[in-house]
């Protein structure tokens, strides 16, 4: 074994021991990384009051009320994980994104075991991107409706232009 | 005829000589001087071209997304540069390893030049990010772990900059420029799977090896010349500035030939 073959497997057993350790770090600390947490688990473990958490999950369609109080507008709807829903209530201006069958996350504090009222709403976009038309026409032919969630997979194989 | 195959053993040693020919051929800096000024002329100009092409056609004759409407063009300069700031990255680390290991004069150079550009690359991608974050997102920014990470890509970028030129001795920035570039190789698959083993507010990927892309060919193709066009603008950029490093090396050996042995390359 030469000399420079001896330093290349040195740094490389650096570089595999380096890579050991940072996964074990991000596996313990996994539950502090995610973003946020899902209707199920806020209802099976709700957070100590007053505590900022940051619920993620689908708009439930048809859930979506507008109301007024004194002049800001307040809204309030359901949010779900698909087995079960917790109903947010926000004052406040919605991001552009915000419509029914959305993913979004607001951040607020848990109220009672359904009910969460958010300081804040973000809209998270999904990973398909096609032009209006062929939204229009997927929704026309009955192969997705928005509001019931993101596209299933197969539509891309029949309707891409 | 049976002993003109030779044994599998033997196909495999002259394979490797022939690798290691190839690299030390390739490699030197004089004649990669050469090759990289003959060449620079079609890598610029082609650059210019896909861009031109890419850009064009995302931003003003693709069609506007669905849900994000014409902020969606942002994506045509947001996806290149975040790729390239990953790409940029394991380039500089596999010039730490022909540093730390072969302790390559072009290796050296290389990892000087190249981490400026990635350093750029990494902030446009940071910056259109955010931009796009605002209307679509609702915010700025977040602490998620896509982005997050790739913010450590950045420091790491930084880090990689100053700690290469901290030194009275070259040779010692080089190695130590190089254990960092090394080190911080971990943060690449970091990124490239945070949106999967995490949830978070950045979406997934659009276009991956294993499954079909998710995006609208009308989309996927500006997105590709444009990628096209900010990886060769990359490779131009750095050919221009590894040139002009190799010639104030060649500069400075003519005017202080006693430092030669210890302050060069």
């Amino acid at each position: 074994m030469t000399r420079k073959t001896r330093r290349l497997w040195l740094v490389l057993i650096c570089i595999a021991c380096f890579g050991t350790a940072i996964g074990l770090i991000l596996r313990a600390f996994s539950s502090d990384i995610v973003f946020f947490v899902t209707p199920s688990q806020i209802v099976a473990s709700p957070p100590p009051d007053h505590r900022l958490v940051k619920l993620g999950g689908m708009v439930v369609a048809g859930s979506v009320h507008y109301s007024k109080h004194k002049e800001t507008p307040v809204v309030t709807f359901d949010v779900t994980d698909g087995r079960t829903a917790v109903t947010v209530t926000y004052q406040g201006i919605l991001p552009d994104l915000f419509r029914e069958g959305q993913s979004v996350i607001v951040i607020g504090t848990v109220t009672s075991k359904h009910r969460f009222t958010a300081s804040e709403v973000l809209a998270k976009h999904d990973e398909t991107y096609m032009p209006k038309e062929v939204a229009d026409a997927l929704r026309k032919s009955g192969k997705w409706d928005p509001r019931f969630g993101p596209p299933p997979p197969d539509i891309w194989h029949s309707n891409q232009n | 005829m049976p002993d003109s195959i030779p044994p599998r053993s033997c196909t495999s040693h002259t394979m490797i000589t022939r690798t290691r020919h190839f690299f030390h051929y390739y490699a030197n800096p004089g004649r990669f001087y050469h090759i990289s000024t003959r060449i620079q002329p079609y890598v610029t100009y082609s650059a210019l071209f896909f861009t031109f092409i890419g850009l064009g056609w995302g931003l003003f004759f693709s069609p506007p997304d669905w849900q994000q409407g014409d902020t969606v063009r942002i994506m045509y300069i947001h996806v290149p540069t975040a790729i390239l700031a990953s790409a940029g990255y394991a380039a500089l680390a596999l010039c730490g390893l022909s540093t730390l290991v072969w302790q390559h004069p072009l290796a050296n150079l290389a990892a000087m030049e190249i981490a400026p550009v990635g350093a750029c690359a990494t902030a446009l991608c940071l910056i259109t990010g955010s931009l796009r974050g605002k209307p679509m997102w609702g915010t700025y920014w977040v602490w998620d772990a896509r982005l997050t990470s790739v913010l450590i890509l950045f420091f790491l970028y930084l880090g990689h900059i100053s700690l290469i030129r901290a030194f009275e001795d070259k040779q010692r920035g080089y190695q130590a420029a190089a254990i960092l570039a090394l080190a911080g190789v971990i943060d690449l698959p970091i990124i490239k799977f945070s949106v999967d083993w995490w949830n978070t507010l950045h979406q997934p990927d659009s276009i991956t090896l294993t499954r079909a892309p998710t995006i609208s060919r009308s989309m996927l193709w500006p997105l590709i010349l444009s990628m096209l066009g900010f990886s060769l603008g990359f490779c131009a950029l750095v050919f221009a500035r590894l040139r002009a490093a190799i010639l104030e090396v060649r500069i400075r050996a003519l005017l202080f030939p006693s430092h030669r042995r210890s302050n060069i390359v």
